[in-house]
């Protein structure tokens, strides 16, 4: 049972099918049952359920839980997921001196294992010194610019989403645990509304394929809960990382709409609610999905 | 080329004053759901609507129906119901309304409006995700419509 209200939604195309004797195609497919264990040891939480008051899940489900059997074991083994040969370069990255200030990553933060663990699992959060909530992506560009003295990258580079992945794997296992009161909720509140709403020519919203649909097929894909744990997410399709904005933007360009910038003040609002969605579930990017 | 002449067809009915039986978008007059009068007066094809059903970058219907009838077109959705026998189930007006614009029939549903122009939330230039250069046309046109509601009454 998804959410109930939706049910209003094909409850007239519903009964007629059924009045005729066919099956319902409002399949409610449960994601399939299994366990997601990394290298044989980090058992990772791909199902809760939400607190009330978030979203209209009854379970929250992890993307993985909606691939195919091969997709999901090359997510199980690092030496199998290509996500983490950019891991790898990030890690170069961080030790590198770059930028004005003769700095690098590791000059005030150490290893990433030291300073980084829990902060993929609370992000995007409320950033004083910005005076809004932040992204990981706002976070190293502020480092950059401010700290080392060097560019900022491209919020959907390939550079940056190595470093994001880097940041994101010494979260991986925690739950996701953003903050959606004090300072960010105004910002978690327009993210809701942008998730509810039906843009485009389309006139689709968030909730129209990825609440009411989930583990439906649409053409040859599997709707997933568009949850975002998994981000940064190495997709077969395009052989790369890919950071959350850059799949909204994809996501939105396919309603038809006009999309909103990565970085923006939407986009932003945007994953903040959508990462509140997924409280519970496991950190477990670098993902891969198709 | 069907396009091509379509629109080629457009322009010189125009010239003569036959487009007057064609009803724009915003003209179209719902009953309940349903659309009595045809959009075009020209008779569906039922071929031409099978293609509109089956190709993506026309109507891609196949993307969210399953229709058994189409088992030659790989993958099709289970979002909306099956469409084997829809041709019993519905009347010709009220399958034309659900195309023109589903939510008349079901207020709710994801179902795009395949014959409308608007007012739509952030439209964009097809699949772009860049804002429209002016008024967006219909997703079908008067006579793709004609050709689909045509196909699905062949299927009782």
């Amino acid at each position: 049972m998804k959410n109930r209200s939706l049910k209003g939604a094909f409850g007239l195309a519903t009964v007629t099918v059924l009045a005729f004797g066919a099956v319902s195609a409002m399949a409610e497919t449960p994601p399939k049952k299994a366990e997601l264990v990394v290298n044989e040891d980090t058992k990772l939480v791909t199902e809760t359920t939400p607190k009330e008051g978030i979203s209209n899940l009854e379970k929250a489900y992890d993307g993985w839980r909606f691939r195919s059997s091969e997709t999901q074991a090359v997510q199980a083994d690092d030496f199998d997921n290509p996500g983490m040969i950019f891991v790898d370069q990030a890690l170069d990255q961080w030790n590198a001196v770059d930028g004005t200030e003769g700095k690098s990553c590791a000059s005030c933060h150490g290893t990433p294992e030291e300073s980084m663990k829990g902060v993929r699992a609370s992000y995007p959060k409320w950033d004083d010194s910005m005076g809004k909530v932040a992204t990981i992506e706002m976070e190293i560009n502020n480092c950059r610019t401010n700290r080392m003295g060097a560019e900022a990258w491209k919020y959907t580079g390939g550079k940056m989403t190595a470093m994001n992945a880097l940041i994101t794997l010494q979260s991986r296992g925690m739950p996701v645990d953003v903050a959606i009161d004090g300072k960010a909720k105004p910002t978690w509140e327009h993210g809701k509304e942008m998730y509810y709403t039906r843009t485009g020519q389309l006139e689709l919203s968030c909730a129209s394929c990825h609440e009411q649909h989930y583990g439906d097929r649409i053409r040859a894909e599997i709707l997933s809960q568009g949850q975002i744990n998994g981000f940064p997410a190495y997709r077969l399709k395009n052989g790369k990382l890919n950071s959350i904005h850059a799949r909204f933007k994809g996501c939105v360009r396919d309603t038809r709409a006009e999309t909103y910038k990565p970085g923006s003040d939407d986009f932003v609002a945007l994953e903040l609610y959508v990462a509140s969605r997924g409280n519970g579930l496991s950190v477990t990017g670098p993902s891969v999905r198709n | 080329m069907k396009r091509a002449m379509l629109g080629m067809a457009m322009i010189v009915a125009g010239s003569i004053a036959a487009s007057a039986a064609e009803i724009a978008p915003e003209k179209v007059e719902f009953k309940d759901g349903a659309v009595e009068v045809s959009l075009t007066g020209v008779a569906g094809d039922p071929a031409a609507g099978r293609k509109v059903i089956g190709t993506k970058k026309l109507g891609n219907c196949v993307a969210c129906h399953q229709i058994t009838e189409m088992s030659d077109v790989p993958f099709h959705g289970e979002i909306g119901p099956s469409l084997d026998g829809v041709g019993s189930r519905y009347s010709e007006a009220e399958l034309r309304g659900i195309i023109v614009d589903a939510k008349h029939t079901f207020e709710d549903t994801i179902m795009p409006s395949f014959y409308k122009t608007g007012p739509y939330i952030r439209p964009g230039k097809a699949f772009t995700g860049k804002a429209p250069d002016g008024p967006l046309p219909p997703l079908l046109t008067a006579q793709q419509v004609e050709d689909v509601v045509a196909y699905l009454m062949t299927q009782k």
